[in-house]
Parts: structure tokens; C-alpha cells; sequence
């Protein structure tokens, strides 16, 4: 006779049964930072299949812009805010611009119910999606900002700041573009308003502000990317002020935070109809 | 496994645009009811705006109805749509989300978004690829892929991640007779070994009379039918179908088939009849015989198919399920 209880037998069917009627267990569910690991690293290799021709587009138009402009400004505080710009141009491009696009296509065709029967965060797939666009623009920007500073014999001493600028500039331009994609009710209008966006951050970035009128100074301090734009111009000067430098780039980081939490709720709404 | 009672979605009403006609409110789902049993192959069939994916898209939690339950495994999904997705694995009609990944990241990547660790999430994949025969498309991007090839890496990413309810939008749709053997097989083990459940959304007639164990048929939001393939075939076994096709034009001055032309279907020079099996057989004496057979070009005599059923149950305006 066996003194082994009936419990615990290989097999032993009886908690199962106890439980038939009861709601199954349910599957695990995908935590954030793995979920977002995921989504960020197939997000980066399909901007890498795809996107490649679009970073040189948009790293050609940069240093074009720059090698206009090199005719119109005489060096100083104008070219500063030229190389600044055209170097964060590359930003707004791909995180603001594609990723409006991005999202915009994938709410209209359907895309979105793939994530949304998965159980997934929605921060994990917008953060993800953001930083992979994000992080897509680091080779486009360094090649742009290091052309600019030979071009116009700025010093390259501080461009290591290029390491915050990024991520940061990036957290704004791509929480706002990933919001624009997932609001647009079509998506031509999220095209078109990536597009603008990007316009926008070209026209005011790059021209330098002294030269503009009041009104558009107010349009230019209410676009995120100004602040990353102005962060990196304070750092070529001879003794940047690193405490607005450091303020420049938490208006970027809290930009950022709101952005990108708007586009999760804007996620949410869009994926459960 | 799944019941779904009373469930009721409207769409509202458009209103015009210039270029754009309004659209009066729809009910894409009327008062459904159903119930899926666990380990069986349940086919909603219907043809296209019978409100098929407005009631997956319910079931999947995709979307809120108006009113009606849905109970999938003990959990209530109306109520907790995010649990839908800790239960079943849905395939959708849409790729575009994994378009531009290669097979194996789709696979991997929807496994680790299912909650599997990376190393399991790596298993799965190699096991799912090689089951399906896509071991060698695996370093391909999916937008490279051919229309069947492409659904059928989907149906691998909706694999990798267990879960006992599958929920499968024409996932067989552009695929070869191979890799619809693939996918059947592949449901079946599952089946067999896990007890796993099937609702298949189906536009293909012979496809869900040859897979499904019980099938609903959809009407303008409401389930006219529920009953297995060949259940629902036994209310219109009093009548086979009869298809003449003429070689030129109908010989309507032989008075036997001039008597049938206002019960015949017209398409070009094909005819086609439903009849009483005796009626068929004088029919089918008087065509082969006599006069009308010189103008006779081929003639087929077939028992009803799910097709014949859905027509016979009244289905939307006579139109038949599928575009021959």
C-alpha cells in the first residue's frame, strides 16, 4: 500500500478539478521594460530596413540648409544658432515627422489591433516606438552638428552634450509626433501635421531669432525643439552658462513626459473603440 | 468556454459630406448569441457587412458593445476588455504591424509582448517556424513575402505564447494548398495535445464544411443558423442543384425549358436551379433527351453545399456568400 497522499502524485488531477468551474487563469502578462525592450528593438530594425534612405534625406537637407546659410551669416551667436538648429532639424525630422506618419498609417489600417490583443502596456509600445526613432537620429545629427562646427570653425569641445540633447529633444518631438499620428482622425491629416511640425522647427530653429518678429519669437518659444536647439548653440560659445543649458534641457525632459503621457492616453483611446 | 449572450453593437448614423453619401445607423450586431465549446473548431460565416469582425471585435475586446455580455473562460470581457488578451491570440485581417520585420523578430517579438522571457520567447519561435515550414523565409521581411507566405508568418506570431482560444480572421486567405495543410495540422495538434478552441471567421464555404465542427451563420448582424456543417446541410436536403450551361443561348422554344427559365438564376449562359430531387431527374431527362440537348452544352447535378444553405435560410438580397 502506498503512503504517498494522492496530492501530490505525478498527474494528480483533483486541485484541477476542484477548479473547473471557476474563471481559468489567465496568461501572463508582458511587463513593462521587457515589452518595451521588445517593441524598441523591432521598431529599430524595421527603421533600419526602411528608413535609412529617409535619415540621409533628412542629414542631406541639414547640411544643405547649413551650406546655404553660410552665404548669409557671418559667424557668432547667428551661426551657433544655425548649426544648433540644422543639428536638431535631423530630431524633428525622423522622431516628430515619421513617427506621425508611423502611427497614423498603423491606427488607420488596422495596425493597432495587433498591440492591443497582446498584453502589453501602452507606455511600453509608445515609449518604445519613440525611442527607436529617437535613437535613429543619434548617426544624422552627429554627422550634421560636426559638419556645422567645421564649416563655420566652431569649437567641437562640448558637442559630448549631443548625449542629452538627443534623448531629450527626441522625448519631446517624438511623444508629440507619436500624439499627433494617434489623434489625427485620417492619416493625411497625421502626415500633413508631422509635416507642419517639422516646417515649423526648420522655419524657427534654424533662422536665428534676433532677426524675427515678436510674434513669431512667442511661436518659436512655445516649439519644444527650440530648447534642445538653444541648449546645444549656448554650449559652442566660449564659456557656455551650463545652468541654462541644464534649464533649456529640462524644458526639453518635461516636454517630453507630458508628450509622451499624452500619446499613451491617445494610444489607449485609439486601440479600444 | 465562450458564451456570448444579447450581444448588440450600433454604429451611428453618418452624415453626408460633399463627395461622401450618408450612412443611416447600422446594427452590425443584433442581439447574438452563441456558445463555443472548449477544444472545438466554431466557423462564423457570413458574406461581407454580416458583421463578422464587429463581433470578433467584440469578443477580442477590440471594442465595447451596446449592450450584451460576453464570458470567454470564466472572465467577463465587456467588462474587462484587457483580459481578452491574456486568454486568446488573435490574427487579424492587418499585417502592417509587423510588415517590415523579418519573420523570426515578428515571431519573437509578439512572443515576448505575450509575457514569454526572452529564452522562451527564442524557443518558441524556432519550434512554431519549423512546425510551419518557415525556417527558411526566416531572415526574410515580411513585406517581402508573398500574400500567402506573409499571413502565414502571421498565423506563426499569433502561435508563439500559448493560449487556449484562438481567434483567426480568414487566416487562410491567399495561401497554398501546403500552407493551408500547415495551418490545419498546426490547429490540430494544438487541439489534440491542449484542448485549444477555434472561432474562425471563414469566407471560404469548402474550407468550413471540410474544418469546422460547428458553424453560425451571420445575416446582417444576427445569427440565422448554428449547427454543425452537416446538421445546417440536412434543412435543405429536400433540394439539389441543378446547373445548365448552353451553348448558346436557352432553347425557350422547347416548352418544358421555357416553363423553367422563372426558377433558374441567370449567369450569362449558365443556369442555375434548385429543385426537388425528382423534379431534377425530369429535368435533367428532358435536357439530355429531345430538342433542348443540342443547344446543351454541359450539365452538373450537385447535393447542397453550405453555400445552398445560407441562400435557402434567406440570406442578405440572394447574393450567395462568396464571389465565384
Amino acid at each position: 500500500m502506498s503512503v504517498v497522499p494522492v496530492e501530490v502524485l505525478p498527474g494528480s488531477t483533483l486541485a484541477v478539478e476542484g477548479t473547473v468551474r471557476e474563471a481559468a487563469e489567465l496568461g501572463p502578462r508582458a511587463r513593462l521594460w521587457p515589452a518595451l525592450v521588445a517593441v524598441y528593438r523591432a521598431q529599430l530594425s524595421r527603421a533600419r530596413v526602411a528608413r535609412i534612405p529617409l535619415l540621409f534625406v533628412a542629414t542631406f537637407q541639414s547640411v544643405g540648409i547649413m551650406i546655404l546659410m553660410r552665404g548669409v551669416v557671418d559667424g557668432g551667436a547667428e551661426a551657433q544658432a544655425v548649426v544648433a538648429g540644422s543639428s536638431v532639424l535631423v530630431v524633428a525630422f525622423v522622431a516628430l515627422n515619421l513617427l506621425a506618419q508611423y502611427f497614423g498609417q498603423l491606427r488607420a489600417s488596422g495596425g493597432l489591433d495587433h498591440y492591443a490583443t497582446l498584453p502589453v502596456p501602452p507606455a511600453a509600445v509608445v515609449l518604445g516606438a519613440a525611442g527607436a526613432y529617437a535613437s535613429f537620429t543619434v548617426p544624422g545629427t552627429v554627422v550634421t552638428a560636426v559638419f556645422g562646427c567645421v564649416l563655420f570653425g566652431l569649437p567641437l569641445t562640448h558637442l559630448w552634450v549631443l548625449l542629452a540633447v538627443i534623448p531629450l529633444a527626441g522625448a519631446a518631438l517624438a511623444g508629440l509626433g507619436a500624439a499627433l499620428g494617434l489623434l489625427a482622425p485620417r492619416p493625411e491629416l497625421a502626415t500633413l501635421l508631422g509635416q507642419l511640425g517639422m516646417s515649423a522647427a526648420l522655419l524657427l530653429g534654424v533662422l536665428p531669432a534676433e532677426r524675427m518678429p515678436e510674434v513669431v519669437r512667442l511661436a518659436r518659444d512655445l516649439l519644444p525643439s527650440t530648447y534642445g536647439v538653444e541648449a546645444l548653440a549656448r554650449t559652442f560659445g566660449p564659456d557656455p552658462d551650463w545652468a541654462l543649458v541644464l534649464g533649456d534641457l529640462a524644458v526639453c525632459g518635461g516636454v517630453g513626459v507630458v508628450s509622451l503621457a499624452v500619446a499613451t492616453w491617445a494610444y489607449r483611446r485609439a486601440a479600444v473603440r | 468556454m465562450c458564451a456570448v449572450r444579447g450581444l448588440t453593437k450600433t454604429y451611428p448614423p453618418v452624415r453626408g459630406r460633399r463627395g461622401v453619401p450618408a450612412t443611416p445607423e447600422v446594427r452590425a450586431t443584433d442581439d447574438v448569441r452563441l456558445d463555443i465549446r472548449r477544444g472545438e473548431i466554431f466557423g462564423l460565416l457570413g458574406p461581407n457587412g454580416a458583421g463578422k469582425t464587429t463581433l470578433v471585435r467584440q469578443l477580442t475586446g477590440l471594442m465595447r458593445p451596446d449592450h450584451g455580455s460576453v464570458e470567454i473562460l470564466g472572465h467577463d470581457i465587456v467588462r474587462h476588455p484587457e483580459r481578452a488578451a491574456r486568454i486568446l491570440a488573435y490574427l487579424g485581417q492587418e499585417s502592417t504591424a509587423l510588415d517590415e520585420l523579418t519573420v523570426s523578430l515578428a515571431a519573437e517579438t509578439t512572443g515576448r509582448l505575450r509575457g514569454l522571457e526572452a529564452a522562451e520567447a527564442r524557443a518558441e519561435r524556432d519550434a512554431v517556424l519549423e512546425e510551419l515550414g518557415l525556417t527558411s523565409l526566416a531572415g526574410r521581411a515580411l513585406r517581402k513575402l508573398s500574400g500567402g507566405q506573409r499571413r502565414l508568418a502571421c498565423f506563426a506570431a499569433a502561435l508563439v505564447g500559448e493560449r487556449p482560444l484562438l481567434v483567426l480572421d480568414e487566416p487562410t486567405s491567399g495561401m497554398d494548398p501546403v500552407a493551408r495543410r500547415a495551418v490545419w495540422s498546426a490547429v490540430d495538434r494544438r487541439r489534440a495535445e491542449r484542448g485549444t478552441t477555434v472561432l474562425l471567421v471563414t469566407h471560404n464555404v469548402i474550407e468550413a464544411e471540410t474544418v469546422l465542427d460547428r458553424v453560425a451563420v451571420l445575416d446582417r448582424g444576427r445569427v440565422i443558423a448554428c449547427d454543425t456543417p452537416t446538421g445546417l446541410k440536412e434543412q435543405v436536403a429536400g433540394e439539389v442543384r441543378v446547373d445548365l450551361v448552353w451553348r448558346e443561348a436557352a432553347p425557350l422554344h422547347v416548352p418544358e425549358v421555357a416553363a423553367l427559365q422563372d426558377r433558374a438564376v441567370e449567369s450569362g449562359r449558365r443556369w442555375t436551379l434548385r429543385l426537388a430531387p425528382e423534379e431534377a431527374r425530369t429535368v435533367v431527362a428532358t435536357v439530355t433527351g429531345g430538342a433542348a440537348f443540342a443547344a446543351l452544352d454541359d450539365f452538373t447535378l450537385t447535393t447542397p453545399s453550405l453555400e445552398d444553405v445560407y441562400l435557402a435560410l434567406g440570406g442578405a438580397a440572394q447574393q450567395g456568400l462568396v464571389k465565384a
